[in-house]
């Protein structure tokens, strides 16, 4: 191919480290050494994932985890613009602002859905397996042109700027990829099969109802657990579904596994440990609460998981 | 049972507000052990996962965009165009989004939104800027209970309308999962009846962000009548 996501992860590495510069040489950020070596380390992670051997990586990642472990990830100074100018100047530009937050969505979905197939000499143009994530990353780059074009700055206020809204995600921007990482290994150390042995212990398994609500709300809590419902699906279904719901009463495998992983997902609205959905938004919404987010979305959640009971009841058999 | 450590670790941490990347670290070392991995093991599984897992993060590559937009004005600009429509309303426009954010990810255009590239520079602003022209200067309170649910919308909207595009990773997880217990199944099976749960959602939160204006509303009357009665008290009445 002749972007691989890889050459994304470069470009995100070569911002994370401008970030860690810019943080370096602001004295106003009472812990600018140790913030700047944890914005520079991160920028390692993407600069060498595939270069550096996994172990050294998770030494490097554990070495990371611990700068804002103690409290060493603080914001600085950030020249912002007044509230004044930024009105004056939103008057000057006016909707031509939303065009280059639009192309970001827009040029995502045509990378991903028309330029997927597209081949250069016989060589696909964006990476196959990821043409999505790159979309992305392109669409990020081109969109940042045109915003420099539309306000007639410089590239590096946009990092300067940048730098505000990173500051603010702080370290939990890190807390996603942790995540995945305990999820690994809670399957590495075999978690899921303890689970879903004291599950299927528990309940009267010649009881229909009870055995679709057991597998509905243990797919919601074993997906808040492990804060992926991918991860807790193979696990739950293999314990309950499978010989319980479709061998034992005959159930719709199909039907099982569309509203089984929906079930998973209303775990998903639940849990800070889907930090890429609900920790990280609360962040960059400078929302002081890191579980308002989740708050908003508990009553849906409930509510949903019940619909989804009775939905796998009454169409299931 | 010794390996489900690592879940008490997180639920503790967690309540205990320690920082959550500790949390989350102690728990893997101590699951890993308990599970009797080495520690080279526990390491390289680190190492692996966190360098497998680094597309969660690339939303930062649109920090530098959204950024330089904010600067000149891109929230002004977006609670402007928000006052000129008279019929918007805080619960409207999350509705809206929540229609689109659902059907095109119903489509395969799960890429049509996001935090980072719709909520925080477009979708919360208009929200906020529709309370303000109907109700006026809003309290922290209210302001961070919209922006809460402009968040929210975009996770139920991806989330249950993802599953109906049979291209999907989820999809073709479960399908994989199945073939490798050996039942054969069709994505288009699998869609197809993700849909009612799909309608239910969208209908139960919808219905909830419509419900908001008139709890924002409600909050709002009840915050200037403490202030009434607090200023009340001060004057001595």
């Amino acid at each position: 191919m002749w972007i691989s996501l890889e050459y994304i992860y470069y470009v995100a590495g070569i911002f994370l480290a401008v970030v860690a510069f810019l943080t370096l040489k602001d004295k106003a950020n009472p812990k600018r050494f140790s913030t700047a070596l944890f914005w520079g380390l991160y920028a390692v992670t993407f600069l060498f994932g595939k270069v550096i051997p996994p172990m050294y990586m998770g030494i490097l990642v554990i070495l990371l985890v611990l700068i804002p472990g103690f409290k060493g990830v603080r914001g600085g100074a950030y020249d912002e613009a007044t509230a004044d100018q930024r009105l004056a100047s939103s008057k000057k530009i006016r909707n031509k602002l939303f065009v280059p937050a639009l192309m970001i969505p827009l040029i995502t979905v045509i990378g991903a859905v028309w330029v997927k197939n597209v081949t250069i000499g016989g060589t696909p143009l964006l990476d196959p397996k990821n043409v999505t994530l790159v979309a992305l990353g392109l669409a990020a780059l081109l969109a940042l042109l045109t915003a420099m074009f539309i306000t007639k700055d410089r590239g590096i206020r946009a990092l300067q700027e940048s730098r505000r809204l990173v500051d603010a995600v702080s370290w939990a921007s890190v807390l996603p990829q942790m995540l995945a990482t305990l999820g690994a290994i809670f399957v590495a150390s075999g978690v899921g099969k303890v689970v879903s042995d004291l599950v299927s212990s528990a309940i009267p398994v010649d009881n229909r109802f009870l055995v679709v609500a057991a597998y509905c709300i243990g797919m919601a809590l074993f997906t808040m657990i492990m804060g992926n419902a991918f991860a807790a699906f193979p696990v739950i279904t293999a314990g309950i579904g499978l010989p319980l719901l479709v061998h034992l009463h005959g159930g719709n495998p199909a039907i099982l596994a569309a509203i089984g992983m929906f079930s998973g997902y209303c775990g998903t609205l639940m849990t800070p440990m889907a930090a890429n959905f609900n920790i990280v938004p609360a962040a960059l919404l400078d929302l002081p609460d890191k579980n308002a987010v989740i708050k908003a979305q508990v009553p849906t959640a409930l509510l949903l998981l019940v619909v989804n009971i009775f939905l796998m009841y009454f169409m299931m058999f | 049972m010794l390996t489900l450590i690592g879940i008490a670790i997180v639920i503790i941490g967690f309540a205990l507000r320690f920082n959550p990347l500790l949390v989350v670290t102690v728990a893997g070392l101590a699951t890993g052990l308990a599970g009797h991995l080495s520690i080279q093991k526990i390491l390289t599984t680190f190492g692996d996962a966190f360098v497998t897992n680094r597309y969660m993060s690339l939303f930062i590559l649109t920090l530098p965009v959204i950024g330089l937009l904010e600067r000149y004005g891109l929230k002004e600009q977006s609670q402007a165009l928000i006052r000129k429509v008279k019929a918007a309303t805080t619960g409207r426009i999350l509705f809206l989004y929540l229609l689109i954010r659902e059907l095109a990810a119903a489509l395969g255009l799960t890429s049509l939104g996001g935090h980072a590239q719709m909520v925080r520079p477009l979708i919360a602003p208009m929200a906020e800027g529709a309370a303000e022209t109907k109700f006026g200067a809003l309290n922290d309170r209210v302001r961070e209970k919209i922006k809460a649910h402009a968040a929210a919308v975009d996770n139920v909207g991806l989330f249950f309308g993802e599953d109906i595009f049979i291209a999907i990773g989820a999809i073709l997880l479960m399908k994989g999962f199945f073939d490798q217990n050996g039942i054969h199944l069709e994505p288009l099976d699998m869609a197809v009846w993700g849909i009612p749960t799909a309608v239910c959602a969208f209908l139960i939160h919808g219905v909830r962000v419509i419900l908001l204006d008139r709890k924002i509303e409600r909050e709002l009357a009840a915050a200037a009548q403490n202030n009434q009665q607090d200023s009340n008290i001060k004057e001595g009445v």
